[in-house]
């Protein structure tokens, strides 16, 4: 249950960091270091054995949060207790307590959980439900990655190995909701449901019943075409493909979605009645 | 690599690979012990430390990542005449722990909660608490003593 050796780079800039991750020998394999609380399990249990960690927690430049324009814009370093206590985007607030526990907390990172792309992990449910936008940095300049193209499957990112996330922006819902089920408070998501009114529409995001956060869309035009939350939910059960696994089986998690997208729009207060 | 930290009050000065954790500096290292490692992978909470006044998991940071950090360890909460810490106090008096393997993350933990939520309600303590695992009493005894510890001491006094 150690790491495996490797190279320990901490670059002080985003420059710095972008040049360590580009300049890589023959063969080389780098990761970032964010607050590794998904990446130094890995490498405990050497299912990741990367040559060189580029530990980008000194760099000034990744902190930060800035509300403006109906969003908020979070560095890509914001701790997860940082993102549970503010105030400005409560949607992102209540998702962040759910994430894991204190310790973790302290140290994971918004951006790293991004980057991680786990399918039952809060932060990228939210990303998508309120189309967040995240700024990427790499050898070839800058670019913005909307949260709806990031995830291609479990653990996979449409981010390029030598790229860096520097910022996400998550607009602001008018309305929001979310409900999750997990066994033990702190656990992963068994699904996860973040509901989020941005610019007048209405957007349904699951986590936990496929490989990336899903938007439930036919239960989003039910729900446009005022459906009530018995039908809403009905037609989230009937258009998710979740897949079972020994916590919980496909029928199981699709019930709950049903349910918990139900408990969502009721506490954003949509939906009209039954 | 060549890392100074503060270690309950103490400056010391290390040098480890990169792929040294803190808990594994902090025990094999500095010969402090009392912070344990049960999972290694992040699971488990016994090895919960301090770093900077914030809860982190010792098995999941690495001491080169601790460089000009100020660290809490169970070995600073007695007092320097071996006077126990309220907290401990309560959870010998409360039956918070058995066989005492997740007692030292229990206990950094438990000063962590107190200190952001100084009379929590029980569930905020199960809440607060779920990080970390106990294979012998069940949590009632260890709640019970958090609960105690909060009524009945300002746990101002800082650790050492």
């Amino acid at each position: 249950m150690k790491a495996a050796p490797f190279e320990y780079v901490r670059p002080a800039s985003v420059d710095e960091t972008v040049a360590a991750l580009t300049s890589d020998a023959e063969g080389a394999e780098i990761k970032i270091l964010a607050g590794g609380q998904s990446l130094v399990p890995l490498l405990a249990l050497r299912m990741a054995r990367p040559s060189v960690l580029v530990d980008i927690n000194r760099v000034a430049e990744l902190t930060g949060f800035a509300h403006y324009d109906g969003a908020v814009e979070v560095g890509a370093l914001t701790r997860h207790r940082a993102l549970a206590d503010q105030t400005e985007h409560p949607l992102l607030a209540e998702a962040a307590r759910w994430i894991g526990h204190p310790a973790i907390r302290s140290r994971g990172t918004a951006a790293g959980s991004l980057a991680h792309a786990d399918p039952s992990a809060e932060l990228p449910v939210v990303a998508v439900a309120c189309g967040a936008v995240v700024t990427v940095i790499g050898p070839a300049g800058s670019r913005r990655v909307p949260a709806g193209e990031l995830f291609l499957g479990p653990l996979m990112s449409a981010l390029d190995e030598d790229e860096l996330i520097t910022s996400v922006s998550f607009p602001v819902p008018a309305r929001w909701g979310f409900a999750e089920f997990a066994r033990r408070h702190g656990d992963f998501a068994l699904v996860s449901v973040a509901v989020a009114e941005v610019a007048g529409e209405v957007s349904i995001a699951l986590g936990g019943v496929g490989g990336v956060p899903v938007r439930a869309v036919a239960g989003e035009r039910v729900l446009a075409g005022g459906g009530s939350l018995d039908e809403v939910a009905a037609a989230v059960r009937a258009e998710l493909r979740p897949t079972g696994d020994l916590h919980g089986s496909a029928d199981y998690r699709r019930a709950l979605a049903g349910e918990l997208v139900r408990r969502a729009l009721e506490q954003a207060g949509l939906g009209g009645g039954g | 690599m060549k890392v100074e930290l503060t270690v309950n009050g103490e400056r010391v000065r290390l040098d480890v690979e990169p792929r040294r954790t803190l808990a594994d500096a902090l025990r094999d290292d500095l010969g402090h012990t009392g912070t344990h490692l049960g999972c290694e992978h992040g699971v488990c909470g016994a090895c919960t430390v301090l770093v900077d006044d914030e809860p982190v998991r010792g098995c999941l940071m690495f001491a080169v990542q601790a460089d000009g950090s100020s660290v809490t360890t169970v070995e600073g909460l007695a007092a320097a005449d071996g006077t126990l810490h309220p907290l401990q106090e309560s959870f010998v008096a409360h039956h918070g722990l058995q066989c005492g393997f997740c007692t030292p993350g229990m206990l950094i933990s438990a000063l962590h909660l107190l200190r952001t939520h100084p009379t929590p309600s029980r569930a905020t303590i199960r809440a607060e608490m779920s990080g970390n695992i106990c294979r012998c009493t069940g949590y009632t005894g260890i709640v019970d003593a958090i609960q105690a510890a909060a009524t009945t001491t300002p746990t101002t006094r800082e650790p050492g």
